[in-house]
């Protein structure tokens, strides 16, 4: 094909000659991209006249694979959304389906869950942040602060075995009660993390190159970014103060005392922000929730008792009929769920990050439908890019933080 | 300064009921959510009418899919959620059509979210809206034939003969 068929006909600059632009074919891997990403652009000299995105590279029919799989199997495909932020993943999942069977989750569980989520909350941001760094030129940031994600990592693997692709936690609570050394590791980070946040900060928050290069980029008006359906970060960026985790609390979030981190312009250095006000707020959840924990007079519960749902103890398991029976059946997707229709939505790393579930009863669910935030508001792109220099693109795309599996599902 | 009165879920459901008339078909709690099915019609003109309303400002398209229900009398179904942010209500609005190739009225211009959601209801029901201005497949490659989320389109490639899922009930 041409590559001008590709494009639709824009007359964009209007120019007394008649301008040749040229075509850049961004992608679908460029190291600059950070995950398969392609977007055509025709270009003037240096500026974006227009972009097209072209997207589903890593498609993985999640919502298919999701019709054929016991609830239970479901939650690895949730690891595979926002692999940035797995474990909001997973509970958001666990939580669906323990809306539609009415499952209530001890505090306890509540509490610990809030714990893995902020985590990964930091975890994620982590990484939008420091790549935000890296895209302006500025390697440090990524480095000092890449440590702490990699200890997030280490704290997901004490808590469940795995690092990326966590797939954390039951439905009816938790797999496994935090060990003394998660708890070490979680104190640990509490104390020593402030200090790299705000060696990171100090690199580059007040940095003349870095607020040069950020602000007036990639921005988006808040009217504008609510029909486009933004939520999360970007939103809050814009200046519209909507977090699921205040509006619909979910996993006691009410009990918890906290601040949404607005910005004004909605552009990459208020996305910067927020996400970095975030991080705070997170830590402090975190402390919160110790402190509740503390207080709360049930010390070992880690799930709610669903025999239906929650998996029986290996040991168990390996010894005793009735365990072997109940695994089997989890397993196998024979437990029985009620009929319904549920939507559920958890603040993810992006925002909102919906399960529309449908069952019918049986096994498997009868349709589940992700509402991910990045697919909606990735469609903003072009209209946030138009005009500005290429450069200027890869850092609006790294500070909209678009996660390619979530994205393409 | 004058306080927004909040809006209340009864008071949508009246609205709502009041405007639609014969075309609504069902309206109930599903858990949380209220849950509207309206004539396919009607579709549009609901959707418009809640989010161009100055009491109901259902200002935020949260998401829309295809549902397929392949033993009913009208299989094809759309899902659309609304979002009331300053009140907090959201709603569902389903629709349902015994088409085979529906064409439902496109709500790119209501919001440009739209666009997107919309080709991905095409891309994997064959649902055609009309009006939208980029209707291609988005996720799945351009050659690809059938509607992969239709009930009767195969979860595996069904010509492999490598594989035996029978013991699984697959």
């Amino acid at each position: 094909m041409a590559a001008d068929q590709l494009l639709p006909k824009k007359n964009f600059i209007a120019s007394v000659q008649p301008k040749e632009y040229s075509i850049l074919n961004l992608g679908p891997t460029h190291p600059a991209t950070h995950g398969i990403f392609q977007n055509v652009m025709k270009m003037d000299g240096e500026m974006i006249v227009s972009a097209e995105p072209t997207i589903g590279y890593i498609h993985r029919a999640f919502e298919k694979l999701a019709e054929r799989r016991p609830f239970y199997q479901v939650t690895p495909i949730t690891d595979r959304l926002n692999y940035c932020s797995s474990p909001i993943n997973n509970m958001g999942w666990h939580m669906t389906v323990e809306k539609l069977a009415g499952i209530e989750i001890p505090k306890r569980v509540q509490y610990l869950r809030v714990i893995i989520m902020e985590l990964a909350r930091i975890a994620d941001h982590i990484i939008c942040n420091s790549v935000i760094g890296v895209d302006s030129g500025a390697m440090t940031g990524f480095l000092y602060v890449f440590q702490w994600r990699e200890f997030i990592y280490e704290i997901y693997e004490e808590l469940c075995g795995a690092r990326l692709t966590t797939n954390i936690g039951r439905i009816g609570g938790l797999e496994r009660d935090f060990s003394p050394l998660a708890w070490e590791k979680i104190h640990r980070f509490l104390k020593d993390f402030p200090d790299g946040l705000r060696e990171f900060e100090n690199l580059l928050v007040r940095n003349r190159i870095f607020m040069d290069r950020t602000i007036a980029c990639g921005p988006i008006a808040a009217d504008r970014a609510l029909q486009y359906g933004f939520t999360g970060p970007n939103l809050r960026a814009a200046g519209v103060d909507y977090d699921v985790r205040v509006m619909n609390p979910y996993s006691s979030y009410e009990d918890f005392d906290f601040v949404i981190p607005l910005g004004t312009n909605g552009d990459t250095y208020d996305r910067f922000m927020v996400r970095q006000k975030e991080m705070w707020e997170s830590l402090g959840i975190i402390k919160q929730a110790i402190d509740k924990l503390d207080k709360l007079s049930d010390k070992s519960s880690i799930h709610a008792d669903v025999p239906e749902f929650y998996l029986p103890p290996k040991e168990e398991v390996y010894s005793s009929m009735e365990a072997l029976i109940w695994h089997f059946k989890i397993v196998m997707g024979e437990t029985a769920i009620p009929k319904g229709e549920v939507y559920h939505c958890v603040e993810g790393g992006n925002g909102e990050l919906g399960f529309f579930l449908i069952s019918d009863g049986g096994r498997t669910p009868y349709r589940l439908h992700f509402r991910r935030p990045c697919y909606i508001y990735y469609q903003a792109y072009p209209e946030m890019v138009k005009g500005s220099m290429l450069s200027d693109a890869i850092l609006t795309m790294s500070s909209m933080n678009v996660i390619a599996g979530e994205l393409d599902a | 300064m004058m306080m927004m009165q909040q809006l209340t879920l009864d008071q949508v459901q009246s609205r709502l009921g009041e405007f639609l008339g014969d075309a609504l078909v069902e309206m109930e709690m599903l858990y949380d959510m209220l849950t509207v099915t309206v004539d396919k019609e009607k579709v549009f003109d609901t959707i418009r009418f809640l989010k161009e309303d100055v009491d109901l400002n259902f200002h935020f398209l949260t998401t829309l899919c295809g549902l397929h229900y392949p033993d009913a009398e009208k299989p094809f179904g759309l899902m659309i959620q609304l979002h009331n942010m300053p009140s907090n209500i959201r709603i569902r609005i389903k629709t349902f059509t015994s088409d085979t190739e529906p064409v439902f009225k496109s709500l790119t211009s209501l919001w440009p979210a739209a666009n997107w959601m919309e080709r991905e209801a095409y891309d994997f029901f064959g649902f055609r809206f009309s009006g939208h201005p980029d209707m291609r497949r988005i996720l799945n490659m351009d050659s690809l034939e059938g509607w992969p989320l239709r009930k009767e389109y195969p979860l595996e490639d069904p010509f492999r003969k490598d594989k035996d899922d029978k013991m699984f009930g697959r």
